[in-house]
């Protein structure tokens, strides 16, 4: 048996909190597909400007 | 007997500045954890090697004289005991030790917070035209990839190969819950409209040490950060940096659950795969998830196959040994995605970035016509890892309630601040809020505090569970000083 510590391996705080129900998604699939062309409107208005430059320009170098 | 998995991320975020003639991500990196740290007290952090068993009991004293610095880096620690820096041209956050996937998950979710302040606070650096913004992501779809490692305290004892085989069909085929979506393909692998992961056209072995080319599926970097003689770290570098909190949550809960079975020797048979390195990429590119990819026992099974065997095994060891409720969470959540997978990839877009993701895009190809090479595409793709939550579309979901969350922002605020009370980074937050000006120098394993005296004090940390809550803090609380928890520890056989 992989020791009765993993039965305590998570502290009371954390079980308690991850049995809880999380803050849940509003509504079923399809309401939420539903949705979608309100959504596609806000990220209209927040969406970088000149997507052909930003997506050019947008070069990451060094990384692992 | 399987240990307790001790749990970390690390994040390379992406970096840029719009409108900044000559920009440099090194420096605008810099600026990040620089401004960031501001005001907040600078502990160093310290690349001091440790030597091997020298603290099996935990927590005590060394004397070090002439202790030699390593400075001229942006390299600091968090109160919440996480390390903030600057590596190659990436800032990037890592997480502190955590004991569980929900808590890992969190004090992940916390360092896109840290990172959102941190922006904030060096945008006041820049001209009034320039505009710095950051991205969780992994690539710039040109070919240049950088890391989300996943870290995974697991007992030396286990042999290597042993772990090599038992995993890698697991890595290959959990991208299918793991990845946060990309479009078209790079570093030459075929092309493609849309592909499951960020990371999957960057592995190229099948075992190795590499983690910047030739990147392997099984990273082998032995680097512990604890007693070397009972502890190895996994770390982990084919995973996708998660916006989403369920599928960090998922990625971590369902990795350390097969290690732990693996380390029990659950997997006396497991699946082995006859091309690993190519399947990567070939489940990646298959969003429908019909792709069946070739075993040595001559079969042919297809990512969710792969993964219903594992969580099939893995649930078995798991309810025959019992474990906590947290774990037994993940293996619900894990069950529950592999239907919804099965059923229908996009039933998962209220969990999983990739679906998500590939949502948004569906929606504007079909109300604006758009074609997959499109720029547009490619700038929605970026921005929904943009960091900031006016501009994120990550974080646009959230706030239209279409993306299922963990945590509410208050635990996420504090985690932010507050270390986790299991591990020892309770004791490296706790010391950096405390003595700030007494503590000189941090890192994973030790502390080093200058508590002006002839020679700094070094506190070896080498036991990822000592230096709990539980352990230190009355010490501390009857400690105002570094100098009186110094001689408190003396006096301490740990």
């Amino acid at each position: 048996m992989a020791e009765q510590e993993r039965a305590q391996r998570s502290s009371d705080r954390t079980d308690a909190k991850s049995e809880q129900t999380e803050v849940a998604a509003t509504g079923s699939a399809e309401e939420i597909s539903e949705r979608i062309d309100d959504l596609l409107d806000e990220i209209d208005t927040v969406l970088e400007e000149n997507a052909d430059e930003f997506v050019k320009n947008y070069v990451q170098k060094g990384g692992q | 007997m399987a240990l307790r998995k001790v749990i970390g991320t690390e994040t390379e975020f992406g970096i840029t500045v719009l409108n900044q003639a000559g920009f440099n991500p090194v420096e605008a990196s810099s600026a990040v954890v620089n401004a960031y740290v501001g005001s907040r007290s600078r502990i160093r952090w310290s690349f001091d090697e440790e030597s091997p068993g020298r603290d099996l009991r935990g927590i005590g004293v060394i004397e070090r004289p002439g202790f030699d610095f390593e400075t001229g880096l942006v390299n600091t620690v968090l109160t919440n005991g996480a390390r903030l820096y600057v590596d190659h041209a990436h800032p990037e956050y890592s997480s502190p030790e955590c004991i569980d996937p929900w808590s890992a998950a969190l004090y992940d979710k916390a360092g896109e917070r840290v990172m959102v302040e941190a922006v904030r606070a060096a945008q006041q650096l820049l001209g009034p035209d320039e505009r710095m913004v950051v991205h969780k992501n992994n690539t710039d779809g040109k070919g240049n990839s950088y890391g989300a490692h996943e870290n995974y305290l697991i007992a030396r004892s286990i042999p290597f190969d042993e772990i090599v085989r038992s995993l890698t069909a697991f890595f290959v085929t959990r991208q299918i819950f793991t990845g946060s979506g990309k479009v078209g393909s790079e570093n030459g692998r075929p092309p493609v409209d849309f592909q499951i992961t960020q990371r999957a056209d960057f592995f190229e072995e099948e075992v190795g040490l590499e983690t910047t080319l030739k990147r392997p599926i099984i990273n082998t970097r032995d680097e512990p950060h604890a007693d070397p003689t009972r502890y190895r770290r996994l770390h982990v570098i084919i995973g996708d940096a998660n916006r989403s909190e369920m599928q960090t949550f998922l990625k971590l809960g369902t990795t350390a659950l097969v290690l732990d079975a693996i380390e029990d020797g659950v997997f006396a048979d497991p699946i082995e795969l006859v091309d690993p390195v190519q399947e990567v990429w070939s489940v990646s590119h298959d969003p429908t998830l019909q792709y069946a990819m070739e075993t040595v026992d001559g079969g042919a099974m297809t990512a969710l196959e792969i993964q219903w065997q594992y969580l099939g095994v893995t649930r078995d060891y798991a309810l025959s040994i019992g474990v906590a409720p947290v774990w037994m969470r993940v293996l619900d959540e894990w069950e529950k995605i592999l239907i919804d997978l099965e059923k229908d990839p996009m039933i998962t877009a209220d969990r999983l970035d990739w679906t998500a993701k590939l949502r948004i895009f569906e929606g504007y190809r079909s109300r604006d016509g758009l074609g997959w090479n499109d720029p547009k595409l490619r700038l929605l793709d970026l921005q929904y890892h943009d960091v900031d939550p006016e501009r994120g579309l990550y974080q646009k979901l959230v706030d239209r309630g279409a993306m299922r969350r963990l945590f509410d922002d208050e635990e996420v605020e504090s985690a932010v601040t507050e270390p986790p009370d299991e591990t020892r980074a309770f004791f490296r937050g706790a010391c950096v809020r405390r003595y700030p000006d007494a503590l000189v120098a941090a890192n994973w394993d030790s502390l080093v505090f200058d508590i002006g005296e002839e020679t700094l004090k070094r506190v070896p940390m080498m036991e990822p569970l000592r230096g709990t809550r539980r352990h230190v803090e009355n010490m501390l609380d009857a400690s105002p000083t570094a100098a009186m928890m110094i001689r408190a520890l003396g006096g301490n056989d740990g």
